[in-house]
């Protein structure tokens, strides 16, 4: 995925000036910053979710493998199928496990018979790592599961319609340290199938599972680079303040 | 001196204590130079001595005038113009009230020459009655109002006691909606006792003719099978009127909290919420005079055969539209409690916005839709005018929407208008229909509360 010199507006406000970055499909791809710094905005910008919010305005040039996905041509809801999103706050549906698992394969047809839906969901969930801790109970709600186990089936949930980007917007903030551990382990497992896109607050996280880092500063992109340099051997000194946690 | 003037007297005797009691209380925090000598402020001392004159007087008051008539009768009756008086408890008895409001002024000229004798001795006990109780009441304003003045002193807790009193007076207000509530319901109890004692509740509950004016045999009271007004209830209330109102209100709310723009919206909520404020007579008009002749007219041009100018659906369907504003203003509630990161979530998988709300808005917020629809169905089946207006008389027990059909409600009001008795079964026949309707409604609005309050929880 490539970013040409975007902005975003909420009304008369912009929340990201002029941002270009190049999302390389078989790396982790972290974008932290201070809050408000534009970074989980930007994320939205990419699957277009920022189209819910009536205010927001988005120019500039997004593309995913050459096509323009703010274009008059591109369909919204293909392209949330591509690009999939993991949001703050687990948010499974107030459905069965399986159902969960399910929804997104059903609204886009991709199962044509039972037994292909049932080979997905197991798949998912063996690829989200939860199918052992739930192959006995995929009739139970979603909502039941504990907080790490949430967190795991929206990923298992977001890669059942196979996309080809995962977004994950600060997946681990609501989430104790070990449920943390098993999704930070997901991410490094999922590598190199997905192109994956995290926004974090947590700068260790970001040095952890990421090989390639974006600092963002005031809806502005201060830096980006391989992750090993941008925590070693920052260019910029607003970077080095950063992470040495000088402010933010 | 009258009723009113005492009250009102009494009331400024409050006023003066509220200032005599400030006063002496100022005197406190002004002799007392120490910090927190005086426990509350000027402004408590003053409304608990104003408490204390005017409360005890008021509550005595009330006590009086509830027992003073059995007395004023009583002191009456002991006169010997009491004793021409005839024995049996009735003509006693109107001879009694008559010559009781001609001494209290309210009639003028006796019809029963016996009550005009009765007139003197009740004057009589009505003034000494009224005399005694105001000397008392005024004793009581002075008495316990200076009780409540010695009472005050720098370290009295006046502020505490007069939030208790706060307490006791917002307690009394809301017991009245209960107690009118429950009165309500023993009046019915008790009235239905009386039919039930004359009808077999059997023959009411499962009987399948409705004829009231029917006027039985000794034991054989017949045409009290209330099923056909059941059904002429359930069938214009809880399923035509439903039938309007359930797709088109949850529609419309889908609409304006999902699709409509914000300006749309603002425009157009408050106008669907006019449609539950205008006055059920006017829908009744309009389902009279213009709804139900259009239905007739299109009936009859197709053919189908009993079309009344009275029918059913009629009064369904503007009963539905009626209704509408209910059912969209609680599916619009329970639709936008549904968390936001619900649909983000789903609009992230690549759903669209009208599959996010079928397969996860709604069945998220079904249960407090369920409650909305309950509760609109048990004011459908208590609403009155439009079904007087536009539903008819005749007791039906058809399927045919285009046929006459009556309910429960409009069957009381045709019982208890006019001329009628009180120890018919014709008229207490009213009663039962109306504990029948008070139960089922009392049932499903408790049923529609608790659905609401469980769905509110599972989101917090």
């Amino acid at each position: 995925m490539t970013t040409r010199n975007v902005d975003v507006f909420y009304g008369e406000k912009q929340a990201i000036k002029d941002v270009s970055i190049d999302v390389t499909m078989d790396n982790v791809t972290a974008f932290i910053g201070p809050s408000g710094c534009g970074k989980s905005t930007f994320l939205r910008c990419l699957n277009r979710m920022n189209d819910t919010i009536p205010i927001a305005r988005v120019t500039g040039d997004i593309t995913l493998e050459g096509e323009d996905i703010y274009a008059p041509k591109m369909d919204v809801v293909q392209l949330r199928a591509r690009v999939g999103m993991v949001f703050q706050k687990p948010n499974p549906f107030p459905k069965s496990i399986y159902d969960n698992i399910a929804y997104g394969p059903r609204i886009h047809g991709l199962a044509s018979s039972k037994d292909e839906l049932d080979n997905i969901v197991e798949t998912s969930l063996q690829r989200a790592g939860l199918w052992g801790e739930v192959q006995d109970r995929l009739q139970d709600s979603g909502t039941a599961l504990s907080g790490g186990q949430q967190q795991r089936l929206c990923i298992a949930r977001a890669i059942a319609v196979d996309p080809e980007v995962i977004l994950m917007d600060e997946p681990c903030s609501a989430l104790d340290p070990i449920a943390t551990a098993k999704i930070e382990e997901l991410i490094h497992e999922l590598r190199g199938k997905y192109a994956i896109v995290i926004v974090t607050h947590n700068m260790q996280q970001a040095a952890r599972v990421s090989q390639r880092t974006a600092f963002f500063h005031l809806g502005t992109l201060v830096e980006y680079g391989v992750t090993s340099d941008i925590f070693t051997n920052p260019t910029e000194e607003k970077t080095r303040d950063y992470i040495t946690g000088r402010y933010g | 001196m009258t009723g009113s003037i005492l009250f009102m007297l009494i009331i400024v005797l409050g006023g003066i204590a509220w200032f005599f009691g400030r006063v002496k209380a100022s005197r406190f925090s002004a002799d007392n130079k120490k910090r927190r000598a005086v426990h509350s402020l000027p402004n408590y001392h003053g409304w608990y001595v104003a408490l204390w004159t005017i409360g005890p007087a008021l509550l005595f008051l009330m006590i009086w005038n509830t027992a003073s008539p059995a007395l004023i009768t009583d002191a009456a009756l002991t006169s010997p113009a009491a004793e021409q008086l005839p024995q049996d408890p009735f003509a006693r008895g109107a001879i009694l009230a008559e010559a009781r409001s001609i001494a209290s002024g309210q009639q003028v000229q006796a019809f029963n020459p016996l009550s005009q004798s009765m007139v003197e001795p009740y004057r009589t006990a009505i003034s000494y009655y009224r005399t005694l109780g105001m000397v008392a009441a005024l004793l009581l304003v002075f008495a316990c109002g200076a009780f409540g003045w010695l009472r005050l002193k720098p370290e009295l807790r006046a502020r505490t006691k007069i939030e208790r009193a706060t307490m006791v007076l917002l307690l009394f207000a809301s017991l009245i909606a209960t107690i009118t509530t429950i009165g309500i319901f023993v009046s019915l109890i008790f009235e239905s006792a009386r039919f039930f004692s004359m009808v077999s509740p059997i023959d009411f509950l499962f009987g399948t003719e409705w004829n009231p004016k029917a006027v039985a045999g000794p034991r054989g009271e017949t045409g009290f099978g209330a099923i056909p007004l059941f059904w002429g209830t359930v069938f214009i209330g809880a399923i035509i009127a439903m039938i309007v109102a359930i797709p088109l209100g949850l529609m419309s709310a889908i609409y304006l909290t999902q699709y409509a723009p914000p300006n749309f919206r603002a425009w157009m909520k408050p106008i669907l919420e006019v449609l539950a404020g205008v006055p059920t007579v006017v829908y009744g008009y309009f389902a009279a005079l213009t709804v139900a002749p259009a239905l007739r007219d299109f009936a009859v041009s197709i053919g189908i055969s009993g079309a009344s100018s009275e029918s059913a659906l009629a009064a369904g369907v503007v009963m539905g539209i009626m209704i509408i504003p209910f059912v969209s203003s609680m599916a619009d509630d329970s639709i936008a409690a549904v968390p936001s990161a619900m649909r983000d979530g789903s609009l992230a998988m690549g759903a669209t916005k009208s599959e996010t709300i079928k397969k996860v808005l709604i069945p998220a917020a079904l249960p407090g839709v369920v409650g909305g629809v309950l509760l609109a169905v048990s004011r459908a089946i208590g609403e009155t005018m439009i079904v007087v207006m536009a539903a008819g008389l005749a007791a039906n027990m058809t399927a045919n929407p285009f046929s006459s059909v009556t309910t429960v409600t409009t069957q009381i009001v045709k019982l208890l208008t006019g001329d009628q008795e009180f120890d018919s079964p014709k008229t207490l026949a009213a009663f039962a229909l109306g504990l029948v309707l008070f139960i089922v409604t009392l049932l499903l609005n408790l049923i529609a509360l608790r659905v609401v309050k469980k769905y509110r929880e599972a989101y917090e």
